[in-house]
């Protein structure tokens, strides 16, 4: 057997730095919860042992942004609170993901109104989308899993992308100048 | 204790007849319209009376009538609904209508849900407001819940309620411009604090 290595007899093996660094990073992804409506009673489900996060690594939620390396924002983020979560993700240091937990948090879903921010891209930037009203546990582990090849690649998103940079089935066409009671007026 | 519901508007027509503008009643439910002017002088009543003894103020909101019945949203209902089928229900006259939609005189609307644990009884106040000038009488001396409820209804649609405590803005943010439930708000203002306007 001229050429062959059995590799169970080696002591050592070689690899790319950043390929091993990626590996390890995509199985120790420590969460920030950053929840503030409905969407975190599924965040919760998710986390229960039924779902077993804890087999991607992702089973151990910080709740200080400093020792956090994904940030998930679950629920609606309003104007008033936009501040608050661009300074939670100011602090996380490098290097550090985001997660857009539900549609709000996406697009802003159908909260089309003065108080709510429409998507989070236009204020920090959104690694994984995760729509969904709320988004299905599996459907968020589908998300994890994701946001795992996207760790192992090395690769990261770092200013905010905003409406035009969403995923295709994220981008709904706005029509500002249009609303409801204009449009259907009673004939006098 | 009063029983009938309807007795309690006709107390209250008795009692301050100068300040009550309108009364009527749907299944059970007893609203009475009174002058602003005359509102502490009612709440008082409402209040401290026996009869009433009105102890708990169930909500306070306000109304904008702005684009009242000149929308879908809002087209004409008969008030009582009809027992005919919905192929022979009459329609509403437009000019009979149209002495309901708000004028200048009678834009805003401040509503008051009284309860009386003692009765058990419950009583909707409502107090009709100019466009030009939203002002009415805090009644926060009386009931402590119209705080927070009068602070929001400022910042909502603008009310000004005269001698509150501490009236300012309870659920926007500080710099906020304008009243965000008043229906001249365009749907599409925003007001970002970081980030774009979008």
């Amino acid at each position: 057997m001229q050429g062959t290595v059995d590799v169970s007899k080696l002591s050592w093996t070689t690899t790319r730095l950043d390929a091993a660094l990626g590996w390890a990073r995509k199985f120790s992804i420590f969460q920030y919860p950053f929840v503030t409506a409905c969407c975190g009673m599924e965040y919760m489900a998710t986390a229960t042992s039924h779902y077993d996060m804890d087999r991607f690594g992702a089973g151990f939620p910080r709740f200080s942004p400093r020792q956090a390396d994904v940030l998930f924002v679950v629920g609606t983020v309003s104007h008033k609170i936009a501040p608050v979560l661009k300074r939670v993700y100011d602090q996380m240091t490098e290097p550090k993901w985001v997660v857009a937990f539900g549609v709000c948090t996406c697009t802003g879903g159908f909260y089309d109104n003065y108080a709510t921010v429409r998507g989070i891209d236009t204020i920090i930037p959104v690694d994984v989308y995760i729509p969904g009203c709320p988004p299905r546990p599996e459907n968020v582990l589908d998300g994890l899993m994701k946001l795992q090849e996207k760790i192992a690649q090395g690769a990261q998103t770092t200013v905010p992308t905003g409406p035009s940079a969403r995923p295709a089935e994220l981008q709904r066409p706005h029509r500002p100048e249009t609303h409801l009671d204009d449009r259907y007026q009673i004939p006098s | 204790m009063v029983s009938d519901t309807r007795t309690l508007a006709r107390l209250i027509q008795r009692r301050c007849a100068s300040h009550v503008l309108a009364a009527h009643h749907y299944r059970g439910q007893q609203t009475v319209l009174i002058r602003r002017e005359g509102l502490l002088q009612v709440a008082r009543f409402l209040k401290d009376d026996r009869t009433m003894a009105f102890d708990v103020l169930m909500d306070l909101t306000a109304v904008d009538y702005l684009k009242f019945g000149t929308t879908l949203s809002s087209a004409p209902t008969l008030t009582t609904p009809s027992p005919l089928p919905y192929y022979m229900t009459p329609k509403v006259l437009p000019e009979k209508w149209e002495r309901m939609v708000a004028s200048d005189q009678y834009r805003f609307e401040v509503v008051y849900h009284f309860y009386s644990t003692a009765h058990n009884h419950r009583l909707r106040l409502k107090a009709p407001l100019p466009a030009a000038d939203p002002v009415v009488d805090s009644v926060t001396g009386l009931w402590a819940a119209a705080n927070w409820f009068e602070r929001e209804a400022w910042d909502m649609f603008g009310i000004a309620f005269r001698g509150h405590p501490n009236l300012k803005r309870l659920l926007m943010y500080e710099g906020f411009v304008g009243h965000p439930l008043r229906k001249d708000y365009p749907v599409n203002r925003r007001q970002p604090l970081v980030g774009p306007v979008n």
